[in-house]
């Protein structure tokens, strides 16, 4: 049962965990992009759609990851390059992204898609491969030359633009990273956890995964843990609710009490936890002037533009 | 000056329109129809929009028809019904209970234009009828199945708002399945959506973690009976036929026909003989019906098919004495059958069901 | 490749041509869309922009809808302007429409000439303390106010969902979440009832927009706003706090989208349901920038949105175009605005073209009190998100 539990657990996290870790790098890079919603959605769409042409679920999510890149270049070009507003531009994106999505989407309504079942232990390749994409993020950002920039350009664009990095070609290359990852996401919702379509099927996830940034500290490791929590207030919600009475008398009397007292919760309530848990997280960060420093990439959300 | 011309030229069209709306016979009518969600939603206004195609094909020239999809409930309902009452629809069906406000508003403005609103019981004005069906024998012949299928003694429900519609729906699944398996247990879960395939994906997959064999729903996606056909175990369908989601995995569905009764409220319009009504209409009239039985045994089949005859005929009411409330107190005495406003207002568990309702 | 060249001062002339060329831009792509899934240009376009305002009642729906966001959209223009990204206006309004509605939900039986009066100002009081949360820890300890207040639009909306579900049920209403009705006294009264149902809500949102404006262009809280928005320092030179601004800029707007969540709900809705709002908080923030960040520009800019959504179920009816080509437009409307923005700050320039440069000068530099008199200047220069007081 344990096991059943923590699958369902991973399964809710990976999507989270991945928009989230795309977006990481976008705000690292000192972009912050409010359309994750969005391209998920893209990604949602083009995975089942591509998945169901071929019959492979495998050339769907790729399928994902390069519309989610491509349009997020959307973004990139409309901030980066016309130096917009970022906030607007990214509530724009996701607008867009929800409505193209849906117009896409109306003739897969009703459809079983296909699936991309589990290959080890249980769980799916795209599982696997977001633990791989993590030691991979985490490594290239704070151990390699080209991570350095990445996270100088989000610290300060003018000093690096000095020093000779280009500042908006990096920061293109991680916005086109988090649409990426931001369509990897979407993918898992139709390939892996749900394998359909329907509209906005995405539900708010790509939010979630914007507060798990912060709520990670823009740490990647801590966006790991952070999605596995959301995503175990989630399913252990519904698995307290599933809990009948008679299991819970098999337990220990303190642990009885624990379950029922958390059984008689609004789930509102619990629903709103990740929301505070943020906001408690960020008052927290920027309280510590140290730690704000160390991990806040100083110039989110501004432009750039370059003198000549 | 423009905008003063505009506003005579509206009103007059208003006088127009009034004139043309009558008691007597049509020649052809314009129906209308509001939906809550996308009408690829593949559940609820999906359903209402196969009725309104049924319309189309049976009547032919006789009716032209037009819908809104995804109004929300609130503010934009009022607009959208009103707008569908000037474009010259003689009736409009607004198909959602959050609309019944907003309904009898606009039917209050528009006398001659006839109302209906589904599982609503607000009728304000003499042009606004309600209609709805009566899901809850479909859940009673579902329970009929599950009480014998089941292997562990749990069955999961999945449940979305504790809403009278759905306790409705959960008493009369575990009478069902209680008449044929004493020992049965129902796990229920509340989603508290009525559509979120991820998280009703989730509550599926808690329920059968928890030991449920069987899984049944009242929320909309296909979701659940994809889990679990990937778990191996068997499901109910909901709102429509999803034999193409599981077919090794559904069992039956109830599937919401509301066709038959657009039809005839239509032809009732286009013959003169059109009356304000209150409807509830079950497996009797054909509003409610079973997807094939699949996946289960011939027995098991034959009771099915036995008890969804009996409803069919009336012998048969799934709330009928004796009953009692979960709180001990008494429900309904022997012989006794439930009366309309007893189920309408419906918010407890009978007997024998575990855990409590939510608030 | 394209390059930017900073104007030494805010163009006056693309400020106010800006969301025209938007609007031209938006119509070509729209022709382009309508065309790419089969439905004629001409008759799209008619059915969306030019159809709802041909009959007297649909000006008053049009009316309806414009008023929350016309309301929103000329406080967030003042938060936007001062540099505060308030973009949880949703989560406001909601916490407004329950204040206000403690009233009517609660004490049913209080019912004369100060019941609505009453309702009106908890429900700036309640979008005000909401809004105070993301301010007050942006001033206190720089906490980043564009994620507190996006978080705490969901907290709001799950407590509402609470509410309704639960202790604020309407104990006749057959369990469905809702409240109780409101009563004629807290309902919002209609500005001319026999020929539609706009309500005075909609005179609020116009005079408090005015309001908004004349503060803005006139007076030196207003200069004190858009001073701290272009650039804290300099703000702070001139002797004004940046933090009490950001105070200043979230509660006004968190004021004004908490009223128009009670305007909402008393004179559109008429009681408390789970969601209550089409999320007018969000497209507000489109409001505001078609608008050029100015809350008389929010007026016009409030009718278009509000146009755009009628005009979605006009082609619905007449065309069948689906409601997700409604949201499509919009999003494509604000991309347009964005990029166009660009003109009023950048010249846009290929790469390798030569023009005669001058050395960029930052708007900082240039703040004095000459520019109290450039209105046009002031309500160009977009502040730039995130920066750090």
């Amino acid at each position: 049962m344990l096991e059943a539990i923590l699958i369902s657990i991973a399964t809710a996290a990976t999507p989270l965990f991945l928009a989230a870790i795309g977006e990481l790098v976008s705000e690292r890079a000192g972009v912050l992009n409010l359309g994750v919603e969005g391209m998920m959605a893209m990604g949602a769409v083009t995975g089942f759609g591509i998945g169901l042409a071929t019959g492979s679920p495998l050339i769907g999510a790729l399928a994902a990851v390069i519309v989610g890149a491509v349009f997020s270049l959307l973004f990139a070009f409309l901030t980066l390059t016309l130096a917009s507003n970022q906030v607007a531009t990214g509530l724009a994106l996701t607008l867009l992204g929800l409505g193209v999505s849906g117009q896409i989407g109306e003739a897969y309504v009703g459809q079983p898609g296909v699936r991309m079942g589990p290959v080890f232990l249980g769980l799916d390749p795209i599982f696997w491969f977001s633990l791989v994409l993590l030691v991979v993020v985490a490594w290239f950002l704070f151990h390699t030359k080209p991570g350095l920039k990445v996270r100088a350009v989000g610290d300060s664009h003018v000093s690096a633009h000095a020093l000779g990095v280009p500042v908006i070609a990096i920061r293109y290359a991680a916005v086109a990273f988090g649409g990426a990852c931001a369509g990897l996401a979407g993918a898992y919702l139709s390939l892996v956890y749900t394998p359909q379509w329907v509209e906005a099927m995405t539900a708010g996830r790509g939010w979630i995964a914007l507060a798990l940034v912060v709520f990670a500290s823009w740490r990647p490791v801590r966006v790991l843990v952070g999605a596995w929590l959301f995503g175990a207030i989630t399913i252990g919600q519904l698995q307290i609710q599933a809990m009948s009475l008679s299991t819970i008398a098999g337990f220990a009397a303190p642990l009885d009490s624990i379950v029922g007292a958390l059984k008689s919760v609004p789930s509102q309530f619990l629903s709103s936890l990740p929301y505070l848990a943020t906001v408690v997280v960020l008052v927290l960060i920027s309280r510590n002037r140290r730690l704000a420093l160390v991990n806040t990439p100083a110039c989110l959300g501004q432009p750039f533009v370059p003198d000549r | 000056m423009k905008r003063l011309t505009t506003l005579l030229a509206a009103s007059a069209a208003m006088v127009f329109a009034s004139a043309g709306g009558a008691s007597a016979q049509m020649d052809k009518v314009k129906a209308c129809f509001i939906y809550v969600g996308p009408v690829g939603d593949f559940g609820w206004s999906y359903q209402h929009d196969q009725g309104r195609k049924q319309v189309e094909e049976e009547l032919g020239d006789k009716v032209e028809t037009a819908f809104l999809e995804s109004v929300p409930e609130g503010a934009d309902a009022e607009r959208a019904i009103e707008r569908f009452a000037r474009s010259g629809c003689n009736i409009i069906f607004t198909t959602s209970f959050g609309y019944m406000d907003a309904t009898n508003a606009v039917a209050g403005r528009f006398p001659d234009v006839k109302f209906e609103h589904a599982t609503g019981y607000k009728r304000e004005h003499d042009n606004v009828s309600t209609y709805n069906s009566k899901f809850y024998e479909g859940r009673y012949v579902q329970g009929v199945i599950a009480g014998q299928l089941t292997e562990s003694n749990t069955i999961g429900y999945i449940a979305s708002f504790p809403i009278p519609e759905v306790v409705r729906g959960i008493n009369s699944f575990y009478i069902g399945a209680q008449s044929v398996n004493p020992d049965v247990k129902v796990n229920v879960v509340w989603a508290n959506t009525w559509f979120d395939p991820g998280k009703e994906a989730d509550a599926a997959k808690a329920l059968i973690d928890q030991g449920a064999d069987i899984i049944t729903q009242h929320t909309d996606s296909t979701a659940p009976m994809q889990v679990a056909a990937e778990r191996g175990i068997k499901a109910f369908g909901q709102a429509s036929d999803m034999i193409n989601f599981g077919p090794e995995t559904q069992l039956t569905s109830i599937i919401d026909d509301w066709g038959p009764y657009y039809v005839e409220r239509i032809k009732a319009l286009l013959d003169g003989n059109y009356e304000q009504s209150d409807t509830w209409h079950g497996f009797a009239e054909g509003n409610v019906r079973m997807a094939p039985y699949t996946n289960m045994s011939d027995d098991v089949k034959a009771d099915a098919e036995e008890a969804e005859k009996k409803i069919t005929s009336d012998e048969l009411e799934p709330f009928s004495g004796p009953l009692k409330k979960k709180d001990g107190s008494d429900f309904l005495a022997e012989g006794e059958r439930a009366d309309d406003g007893a189920l309408l207002g419906m918010n407890f568990y009978v007997e024998g069901i575990e855990g409590d309702l939510p608030n | 490749m394209i390059a930017l060249d900073k104007r030494p001062n805010p163009s006056a002339l693309y400020a106010t041509l800006s969301p025209f060329i938007a609007l031209a831009l938006t119509l070509i792509a729209g022709v382009i869309l309508f065309l790419a899934i089969g439905k004629s240009p001409a008759a799209a376009l008619y059915a969306y922009f030019i159809e709802p305002l041909t009959e007297g009642w649909s000006l008053h729906e049009l009316a309806v809808k414009a008023t929350p966001l016309i309301l929103i959209g000329a406080g967030l223009c003042i938060a936007f302007l001062s540099g505060n990204w308030n973009i949880g206006a949703e989560g406001q309004l909601v916490m407004g429409a329950i204040a206000g509605a403690l009233v009517p939900v609660l004490m049913p039986e209080f019912r004369n000439i100060l019941t609505l009066p009453l309702m009106l100002c908890l429900g700036m009081l309640g979008g005000a303390l909401w809004a105070s949360v993301p301010g007050l820890l942006k001033a206190k300890f720089g906490t980043s106010e564009i994620l507190t207040s996006l978080m705490l639009v969901y907290v709001a909306q799950l407590f509402l969902d609470w509410l309704v579900r639960g202790p604020w049920r309407d104990p006749a209403g057959y369990n469905f979440p809702q409240t109780v009705r409101f009563s004629p006294e807290a309902t919002m009264p209609a500005i001319d009832y026999a020929s539609g149902r706009a309500h005075w809500g909609f005179g609020i949102a116009i005079i408090v927009a005015l309001a908004l404006w004349y503060m803005l262009a006139r007076t030196r809280r207003g200069f004190s706003l858009r001073v701290t928005g272009q650039s804290p320092r300099a703000a702070r030179f001139g002797g004004f706090s940046p933090g009490r601004t950001t105070m200043f800029a979230f509660l006004l707007s968190g004021a004004l989208a908490g009223l128009a969540g009670i305007i909402e709900v008393s004179g559109a809705i008429g009681q408390l349901r789970p969601t209550i709002s089409p999320g007018y908080g969000f497209t507000a923030i489109i409001v505001a920038f078609l608008g050029r960040l100015n809350p008389a520009g929010a007026i016009l800019a409030g009718l278009v949105l509000a146009l755009s959504y009628l005009g979605g179920e006009a082609a619905q009816i007449t065309l069948g175009v689906s409601d997700k080509i409604a949201r499509v437009f919009q999003g494509m409307i604000l991309f347009f605005v964005l990029g166009c923005d660009t003109l009023i700050n950048y010249r846009i320039r290929l790469k390798g073209a030569s023009v005669s440069g001058t050395a960029a000068v930052t708007p900082a530099a240039t703040v004095g009190p000459e520019q109290k008199r450039d209105i046009d200047a002031a309500a160009g220069a977009v502040p730039e998100a995130g920066r750090h007081a």
